[in-house]
């Protein structure tokens, strides 16, 4: 079989650049071939390289004394304790979603999984951070629906429970209606001695295939797909999705934990994007050794298909494990045994070179290194926009006319998509298989997971406010890595490492790059601020269509440690007639509220407003707050705890209501000379209500002033009402079983199509 | 005594039980591969929740026609205890070991949440240690749990006090609303047992409700009944 010739056209047909190709050249010392090509334009694609990122995503901490594997393998890990080790990242499947979102959502779960128990670890947790366009739009519903069905559909199979998450509904210009964002996260145990990192060691070792059979699904979804913008044509990009198979991969979970007991494995990762390239290359690039494979031994779905198509495939479910020499029988009779296809298609060299045969001939040779590594670097330009987002000042309405419509414009929110309560979507997630869900979805401010065999327990978490970092990426970053560590905080989790995962425009626009470099900076001084480096994670590019882009997103995923997972705290109030406690919260000043108000939900889905600034953040205090609450917890006198953060103030005491067992109620006495919209609905950071006992209230906060934390009692849990005092005035009296079903049944409504306002 | 958990490709919640019945409650208990056609020695099976051979075809419908269904059906026949929960009771609807059908849940869409099943008969090996009319606390998790049969075969249930569990509100009110009754079973059935008692299949997941820590501990009174029957036995 001749290969097809390369030719200029070709070469941009791969979206590689003319630089790029000679590169390639001088790497090689000759032309590559068309498979050569291939494998070069999936392994510097955007996606697999990071080319853009690289440069920036040096300046994040990412060392501590808890860290053990930082980035750069399938996933972080870190130290929880008595001989445990977390692992965890979270990925983007952004472009897959939005061409077919059910399969596209569904292999974003599947492929962070194997990233996991890649590592040898068990996954034991999984958490979505989604972002949707309006829901009044059809198109954007169908999406929703697609996407939340294919998570529940994987996750729900292969029995890893969902958790926890985040779901923003925003309406442009955040751009999600035609670039959805659909971050996973998962989290698996091990015990720390069975780490298993990704390399190709011991040469003459054999390399054994293992899993679903290679098909011509997917071929360039790292390249094409998730590397380029969107435009009219990308529901033609439907066959670049690959099809998801849980039970497959349920199959191929417990026969890598069985096999790795036996200690005959040397390294193992899963083919992912770019499939058997990236996997081949990529192991042998970090045992700085090669890797042989012939392609003819490779099992795959159809007859003829050229090295090119197995090389580029990204058929879901396979995996490439080095296994000791001489041992290969008795890890093939564990893969045999629960039904998958595995067979011994190449070994370890020592010549550093990708060698790549078919029918005998080698069909590509590349430094495997200079492939995984030597891929460009660039410094893109960065600009900050011209006109920045505008920065009205927001029009406080009197304390009379905000009174007025008080109670109606708190349903509203109540009832607004990104606020009201998720129930409709968890509820489709198995989130209690494998019986280690302490506080689920909407228990707590995290979910608690408990490390069995110890009295630990692990908290996870998913934040980024997209609006906040288009206004100001910098700040926004830092707000996200805040709220994360202050969700931790809120269960009695102390916040121990994070996963980011970066969802971004065109990355050839300096103005998109500069937001990148100001979320980097952003997060590197709030990781520091709270002592968690990262560990790992995901950078997507490209999330633009028809030249806009979506808003720039970083997601953060955090993980907290709780030494006694019995003391885990909820959100929901215990009983009426305890005290409620704001804890933390800077002084603001009218002047300032009349520019961050404008960032709200409360201006977003009542004024229609994306503007101003985000809410200013003091770190130091922050860290303070977080401090403080974890040592009222310590003491164990809070009873609940919940952050203050979309939506503001009463919509936090109203999910404690809600969240609270037998329809409690709330009496707030607010004073301040500032106007009733900013003290009910602004979202001020570093501030959380808890419920505590009187008994111990008059103590609290002495605790509070010894950390330098401001706290005072905002009221008392009732039986019932839910009542507002402002500054003398009862401004709110309501049954909280009306606000409750406001906030409820909203989401459900709205994805029926019905009128919701 | 001793217990053995069946594990088919693609069960799920075989951990979880083993778990229930070896660190919790400190029974032997041994783990059967599908293809197993031997179970000498057991006193009780169950069959896992999951989704057995990937739910292909139709739930539950491969797993009854695997190699170790054989000697369950031999086991139950001989009165030996199973239990099949979630998947394991779509298994014995197909098995034929009980009666009926699964159908998708009424709003087509999974569903995992707290339900309140109602305790309608203690007179069985499987709730001798609940009271009638208790109300048990247990996570379901499932796409098909609404059952069904035709209504000679409900007649027949009702008359033989084969529904063991009705899906009920808090306080035990069996209506047929969807916070009461999420999936729409028929008759609000959340669990039926075989003629001779020894056969027990349920939606819901008492393994999932078996330590306070995880938010109920009322499945473990399904445990705790097999095994003092099985000790006075």
């Amino acid at each position: 079989m001749t290969e097809v010739a390369v030719t200029p056209d070709l070469v941009a047909q791969h979206g590689l650049t003319p630089e790029e190709y000679d590169r390639i050249q001088a790497i090689l010392g000759r032309e590559p071939t068309f498979t050569e090509l291939g494998i070069f334009s999936v392994m510097w694609s955007e996606h697999c390289s990071y080319k853009s990122s690289r440069v920036h995503l040096k300046r994040l901490p990412t060392t501590g004394p808890q860290v053990l594997q930082g980035p750069g393998e399938n996933a972080g890990v870190v130290d929880v304790g008595d001989g445990y080790a977390a692992v965890f990242k979270i990925e983007s499947h952004n472009h897959p979603s939005f061409v077919e979102p059910f399969q596209g959502a569904a292999t974003g779960v599947g492929g962070i999984l194997r990233d996991i128990f890649t590592m040898g670890a068990r996954p034991i947790a999984i958490l979505d951070a989604l972002r949707f366009g309006d829901l009044s739009d059809p198109k954007n519903r169908a999406i929703a629906e697609g996407v939340i069905s294919g998570i529940g559909f994987y996750g729900n199979c292969i029995g890893v429970p969902t958790v926890g998450g985040d779901v923003y509904f925003e309406p442009d210009p955040s751009g999600y209606a035609h670039n959805p964002l659909v971050n996973a996260l998962c989290l698996g145990v091990a015990r720390k001695d069975k780490i298993l990192l990704a390399r190709a060691s011991g040469v003459g070792n054999p390399v054994i295939y293992v899993g679903a059979k290679t098909g011509r699904d997917g071929i360039h979804g790292a390249s094409l797909l998730a590397s380029a913008e969107f435009d009219e044509a990308s529901a033609q990009k439907r066959p670049n999705v690959q099809i998801g198979d849980p039970f497959l991969e349920k199959l191929l979970l417990e026969a890598l934990l069985e096999a790795l007991d036996t200690g005959a494995i040397v390294g193992l990762q899963d083919m992912g994007a770019a499939g058997l390239t990236c996997s081949t290359c990529e192991m042998a690039a970090r045992g700085g050794t090669g890797i042989e494979i012939e392609l003819d031994l490779v099992p795959t779905r159809e007859h003829g298909m050229t090295p090119y198509e197995i090389m580029l495939s990204e058929s879901q479910e396979r995996m490439l494990v080095v296994v000791e020499k001489g041992r290969e029988a008795q890890v093939l009779s564990i893969f045999h045994k629960w039904g998958l296809d595995a067979v011994v298609v190449g070994h370890v060299t020592d010549d550093a070179l990708l060698r790549v045969r078919q029918h005998g001939e080698v069909v590509a040779e590349i430094p495997a290194g200079a492939l995984a590594n030597d891929c460009p670097v660039y410094e893109r330009p960065l600009r900050a926009p011209a006109a920045q987002p505008a920065a009205e000042r927001f029009d406080f309405v009197s304390d009379d006319v905000a009174a007025a419509s008080l109670r109606e414009n708190f349903l509203r929110l109540l009832a607004s998509p990104t606020i009201a309560s998720k129930r409709w979507v968890f509820q489709q997630y198995d989130h209690t298989v494998r019986t280690n869900t302490v506080l689920g979805p909407a228990a707590g401010d995290a979910a608690v997971l408990r490390l069995k065999g110890t009295t630990r327990g692990l908290a996870l978490t998913v934040d980024g406010n997209g609006r906040y970092c288009y206004l100001n990426p910098r700040r926004g970053a830092q707000l996200a890595l805040a709220e994360a560590a202050r969700n931790l905080v809120c269960v009695g989790a102390k916040p121990w490492a994070v996963t980011n995962c970066l969802n971004f425009g065109n990355p050839e626009k300096p103005e998109v790059m500069w937001q990148f470099s100001e979320v980097i900076d952003g997060m590197a001084e709030a990781c520091r601020a709270f002592d968690t480096p990262v560990t790992g994670g995901n950078v997507s590019f490209y999330n633009e269509t028809r030249g806009k882009s979506i808003h720039p997103t970083p997601v953060i995923g955090m993980l907290g440690v709780l030494e006694d997972v019995g003391k885990a705290v909820p959100a929901g109030f215990r009983r009426a007639g305890n005290a409620l406690v704001l804890l933390g919260g800077a002084e603001t000043a009218r002047d300032t509220l009349e520019k961050t108000f404008s960032s709200s939900e409360y201006a977003l889905r009542i004024h229609g407003l994306a503007a101003g600034e985000p809410p200013a953040i003091d770190l130091a205090l922050e860290k303070r707050v977080h401090d403080c609450c974890l040592e009222l917890m310590r003491r164990g006198w809070v009873l609940a705890a919940h952050d203050v953060s979309d939506g503001g103030l009463l919509v936090t005491v109203a999910e404690g209501c809600f969240a609270a067992q037998n329809g409690l109620g709330a009496e707030l006495t607010l004073n301040a000379p500032l106007p009733l919209e900013a003290v009910c609905f602004s979202e001020e950071p570093s501030r959380i209500v808890l419920e505590v006992d009187p008994t111990h209230l008059a103590a609290s906060l002495q605790v509070a002033a010894q950390y330098l934390v401001p706290a005072k009692q905002l009221g008392t849990t009732t039986q019932g009402e839910f009542r507002v005092r402002f500054n003398g005035q009862v401004v709110l009296s309501e049954d909280v079983n009306i606000l409750k079903e406001a906030w409820a049944t909203s989401l459900a409504r709205r994805m029926r199509s019905e009128n919701v306002t | 005594m001793k217990f053995g958990v069946v594990i088919f490709p693609g069960s799920n919640c075989d951990h979880d039980t083993l778990h229930v019945l070896r660190d919790v409650l400190g029974q032997p208990t041994e783990e059967i591969w599908h293809q197993s056609t031997e179970l000498g020695g057991l006193d009780a099976i169950i069959l896992p929740g999951g989704f057995a051979y990937g739910d292909y075809l139709r739930t539950g419908a491969i797993a009854s026609h695997s190699p170790v269904m054989g000697a369950v059906k031999k086991f139950a026949a001989a009165g030996g205890l199973v239990l099949g929960i979630c998947n394991g009771f779509q298994i014995l609807l197909e098995a034929g070991l009980l009666p009926g059908a699964m159908l998708r849940n009424r709003r087509l869409k999974f569903l995992c949440r707290l339900v309140h099943a109602r305790v309608e008969t203690t007179d069985t090996p499987f709730t001798s240690a609940c009271r009638v009319g208790q109300v048990l606390k247990m996570p379901i998790a499932h796409m098909e749990g609404n059952y069904f049969c035709e209504p000679e075969t409900l007649a027949e249930l009702e008359r033989n006090r084969q529904v063991v569990f009705r899906y009920a509100t808090p306080t035990g009110e069996v209506v047929d609303t969807e916070e009461a009754n999420p999936n729409g079973a028929l008759a609000n059935i959340a669990g039926i047992c075989n003629r001779e008692r020894n056969v027990l299949g349920l939606m819901p997941h008492p393994e999932r409700a078996s330590e306070p820590l995880t938010g109920s501990a009322d499945g473990r009174l399904l445990f705790e009944s097999m095994i003092s029957s099985l000790v006075s036995k």
